[in-house]
């Protein structure tokens, strides 16, 4: 079971950006692409757990502040020849609202 | 729309290279079939020494396995040659009536051996050496068979020979010339290369001619006969014995296919700088090719080939072969032997060369440099080997070296040694030596990565064991790894017009150029007019894009957050666990009770774990949440405080000593002369970090000598130096000139920092921008021309003016503030899925 969650306006995620949200299971950093496409990924880099929220995001990637390694958005996998993956959540744009589905901490 | 066939004739090194090439920048495009006349796939055939020698195997080097081929839709015939190309009904016909039709069409036949024609050369026990078959029966034939004589003492001959020997066999390398390797070296690193062979148990016949391989009773060769020497009878010359003769006697391009289909052909397959033959459906590279007349043999030329033709056959028709300088290196573990471009020298003042020379017989070291009109054309190395890469680079680049000509022989004595204590000698390194401090990246890592990746360039062994991709202090050291691994596979990184990155076919300069003359203010329009492949560039073009837009065009361009790497966005620096760092401005390092009594505060009011001095002498404030930081700067701000840019490629600091405030031995107030500058360059974005330092007199204890900019107070005024570096690679400042006055410091140090601003490529220290443009240049401008002196300064104090600190904004402008928010939420279902 999941269930979606108003997080913020879009107009609050700059493009090509990111916010952090803080949720029961962890940071989550929701990013917004050039084209206003969002995606939710846990804030944690597979690589050594940098912070992916303050990256720069570019395409449908963004870049790990700490050593670089970039992460796709759409699946949280690491761009080869970089190997890991970072947990997804599922984010979408309704009525200028960002949702983010947070599966149920207690799976019933 | 349909997709097009094309029809590779050629498994091998070339060929591949281009159809990976292709698959890079044309996936879609085409359907590809590929010929092999071998039963193996892809692999690296220059490794196959190190197979024979026994210190790899054949599955070592295997570059695309047949895997490789499934997943990227490449259809494999192995174990077929292609014996017709019917040009009219375009298709390739095979050995065994297998038919391909094609669209396009690829030769990368490469060479054959060459086998001299003499009588039983066709006998059992007589091969060449190019294949994994031949190397198979050399390694079968060691383990029963006694004597081989391999004829040709060339790169590929001598790489058999010390093979055979390993294996134990007893081995004579027979040579026609008067010297060892005559294409790649001169006679004096020759003798010396031969003095270490025959150490290792090799006996050399020079200057022989053979006349005829004999048949034993068991039908096989038995021995070598020499020709007889003038005067003596025929088949009186000298015989050995011979259990094996491996001909290595040179390689001809394979043009006999490419011949039998009409396509024009001389010494290879002629091509022009698209790689096209004489028929515009057919493309060749490789070996089999003959380029402006010459035939290369070694791997790195038709790597470029593939690259350019794989160019050409997705459409995009920009790209020219226009022929590569080669460098060789002998695969012989233990001899470290290096040779490029023209190294043979004027021999007597031909063709107007110099030769730098070094030779130490009994070191066991050989260097010559040629060097033409200021540049250097060609080097051979013996013995030392670890500036070969170096040298190759010069060589390349066509770099004038009339300012480093004096100490050019010593190498480059500052390449890649922090932390190896002067430990150069890749080859000699144990495989636990860690190369790259940053990733803590073993030589024994790398060299994997190389071996079973097939990795071939700086950049991808960055990219897979991210050596040298932190700092790039070992630079140097993986560049000899890879060049001592690879052997003949390697080229330097071409550093002049290098692309900004993978998103961009354009340099640095191009791009700071084009911004400045077609007036280009945003990111987009940059990306735009300049063709850029992505969408929104990367993580490394954006910041450079951003930097040299506001640089520019200060006033006009727009600031972009998003192209900013965190530090800058947020004004802190990030630390390894997400956490940030704050250190507040302090001008010239001086402070009073209050400034401390308010930095005091916060570090309790926050709970600040760490509190120490930063490299620059100012108080850094560690392991703040990003939460807290515009909270802490309100607090801070309050005391008079501003951000002291600790994180930006931007103004520092300007560190002082007392000077004659206080010192007794002071000559200038340099407290004062450090205050001035740090707040005139205040919000100062420049290509990387500056740092300035000011000492009052010679003694110089602010170390002005490792700064971007060092003033140093005499008597009657002040000494100017630019261009230091205390940061990965000690860098002593070069002197710029004296001047009298405080006004004139910040006159000629404002035109120094704005030249570099308006010059320098993003990432460049000033000590690379000066080693990249020359001291002579910079003094041009901003010592020698007053006028164009006064114009930078001006343009500086223009693009300041009006900088508000970045840490009030956060604190007062609510869109900025929410770049630190974490937003919190409800976990209730308010959306029902």
């Amino acid at each position: 079971m999941s269930h979606w969650i108003k997080v913020c306006a879009l107009d609050e995620i700059a493009p090509l950006g990111s916010r952090v949200v803080a949720s029961s299971q962890g940071d989550i950093a929701i990013f917004r692409t050039a084209d206003d496409a969002v995606f939710g990924l846990r804030d944690k880099c597979p690589h050594k757990g940098g912070p992916l929220s303050q990256g720069i995001v570019h395409g449908d990637t963004v870049t790990c502040p700490l050593h670089g390694y970039k992460i796709g958005l759409k699946d949280g996998v690491a761009v080869a020849p970089d190997k890991g993956c970072a947990r997804r959540f599922e984010a979408r744009v309704e009525d200028g609202m960002v949702l983010l589905s947070l599966p149920s901490a207690d799976p019933a | 729309m349909k997709k097009q066939k094309l029809v590779v004739v050629g498994n091998g090194m070339a060929g591949i290279r281009a159809v990976e090439e292709l698959l890079k920048l044309a996936p879609d495009l085409y359907d590809v079939t590929v010929f092999g006349a071998e039963p193996h796939p892809n692999y690296n055939r220059i490794l196959l020494s190190p197979v024979l020698a026994g210190e790899m195997t054949i599955n070592d080097i295997i570059l695309n396995p047949l895997g490789w081929y499934a997943d990227n839709g490449v259809r494999l015939h192995v174990g077929k040659t292609v014996t017709k190309i019917d040009r009219t009904a375009r298709k390739v016909v095979a050995d065994d009536g297998t038919e391909e039709d094609y669209d396009r069409l690829l030769l990368a036949t490469g060479s054959t051996p060459f086998m001299l024609p003499i009588p039983g050369n066709d006998l059992p026990g007589v091969i060449s050496y190019r294949d994994i078959k031949d190397t198979d029966e050399m390694i079968a034939t060691a383990a029963t068979h006694r004597h081989a004589v391999v004829i040709g003492g060339g790169l590929l001959g001598l790489e058999a020979a010390n093979g055979l020997r390993l294996r134990g066999m007893d081995v004579t390398v027979v040579h026609l010339m008067p010297w060892l390797m005559e294409r790649q070296l001169d006679k004096a690193a020759a003798d010396m290369l031969k003095t270490s062979l025959e150490a290792r148990g090799l006996k050399f016949l020079l200057e022989k001619q053979t006349e005829a391989l004999i048949r034993g009773e068991s039908g096989r060769v038995c021995a070598l006969r020499f020709k007889p020497a003038p005067g003596d009878e025929p088949g009186a010359g000298l015989e050995i014995p011979a259990d094996l003769v491996v001909m290595a006697a040179g390689i001809r391009p394979n043009t006999a296919l490419a011949e039998s289909a009409k396509i024009y052909c001389n010494r290879g397959i002629v091509v022009n700088d698209t790689m096209q033959t004489y028929d515009p459906r057919i493309y060749a590279v490789g070996e089999c090719v003959a380029h402006r007349g010459i035939a290369y043999g070694l791997v790195a030329p038709l790597f470029e080939q593939a690259k350019v033709c794989a160019n050409h056959l997705a459409n995009f028709g920009i790209a020219r072969y226009t022929g590569s300088v080669t460098s060789t290196k002998l695969k012989v573990t233990g001899i470290d032997l290096f040779s490029c471009g023209d190294f043979m020298g004027g021999q007597g003042g031909k063709g107007g060369t110099d030769e730098i020379l070094l030779h130490d017989p009994a070191g066991g070291v050989y260097k010559k440099l040629v060097v033409k009109n200021d540049t250097l054309v060609g080097a051979v190395l013996y013995g030392d080997t670890a500036d070969g890469p170096w040298y190759f680079q010069l060589v390349k680049d066509g770099q004038n070296i009339h300012e480093i000509r004096d100490h050019l022989m010593f190498g480059q004595k500052h390449v890649g040694d922090v932390g190896h204590a002067g430990k150069t000698l890749a080859a000699t390194m144990p495989d636990d030596a860690q190369v790259c401090g940053c990733n803590g990246v073993c030589k024994g890592d790398i060299v994997k990565a190389i071996k079973s990746q097939g990795l071939f360039t700086l950049d991808d062994v960055r990219k897979h064991t991210k050596a040298s991709s932190s700092c790039g202090s070992c630079t140097g050291l993986v560049e000899q790894i890879l060049a001592s691994t690879v052997g003949g596979a390697y080229t330097p990184a071409d550093t002049k017009d290098k692309p900004l990155c993978g998103c961009t076919d354009h340099s640095h300069g191009k791009v700071r150029q084009t911004i400045r003359e077609r007036h280009l203010i945003t990111i987009p329009s940059v990306m735009s007019y300049m063709e850029w492949k992505t969408p929104n560039g990367c993580s490394s073009c954006r910041p450079a894009l951003n930097y040299y837009l506001i640089s520019t065009w200060p006033g006009e361009a727009k600031d972009d957050p998003q192209s900013r790497f965190i530090n800058e966005r947020a004004h802190a620096n990030i630390q390894k666990d997400g956490t940030y760092s704050v250190v507040p401005r302090m001008w010239g390092g001086l402070t009073t009770p209050a400034e401390l009594r308010a930095i005091a505060d916060v570090a309790e009011k926050y709970h600040v774990p760490t509190v120490k001095m930063t490299g620059g002498a100012r108080v850094d404030l560690l392991g703040i949440r990003k939460e807290d930081l515009p909270k802490m700067w309100a607090d801070l701000g309050r005391a008079g405080m501003v951000s002291g840019h600790a994180y930006g490629k931007s103004i520092r600091t300007v560190k002082t000593c007392v000077g004659a405030e206080h010192c007794r031995f002071g000559t200038q107030k340099s407290m004062a002369m450090g205050v001035k500058l740090e707040r005139m360059l205040f919000g100062m974005w420049s290509p990387h970090k500056v740092k300035l330092a000011v000492s009052g007199c010679p003694r110089n204890c602010a170390e002005a000598g490792i700064k971007d900019i060092g003033v140093i107070g005499v008597d009657a005024g002040y000494e100017l130096y630019v261009a230091g570096n205390g940061g990965i690679k000690t860098e002593v400042a070069q002197f710029l000139c004296k001047v009298k006055s405080d006004e004139e410091v910040m006159e000629y140090s404002g035109a120094f920092l704005q030249l570099y601003r308006e010059e320098g490529f993003y990432l460049e220290r000033t000590c690379h921008y000066v080693a990249r443009v020359g001291l002579d240049h910079v003094k041009a401008a901003v010592v020698d021309d007053p006028v164009r002196r006064k114009e930078l300064h001006e343009r500086l104090l223009f693009a300041l003016q009006d900088y508000e600190d970045p840490w009030q904004a956060a604190v007062e402008k609510p869109a900025v503030r929410r770049e630190y928010e974490v937003i919190r939420i409800k976990e209730v279902a308010e959306v029902k899925s």
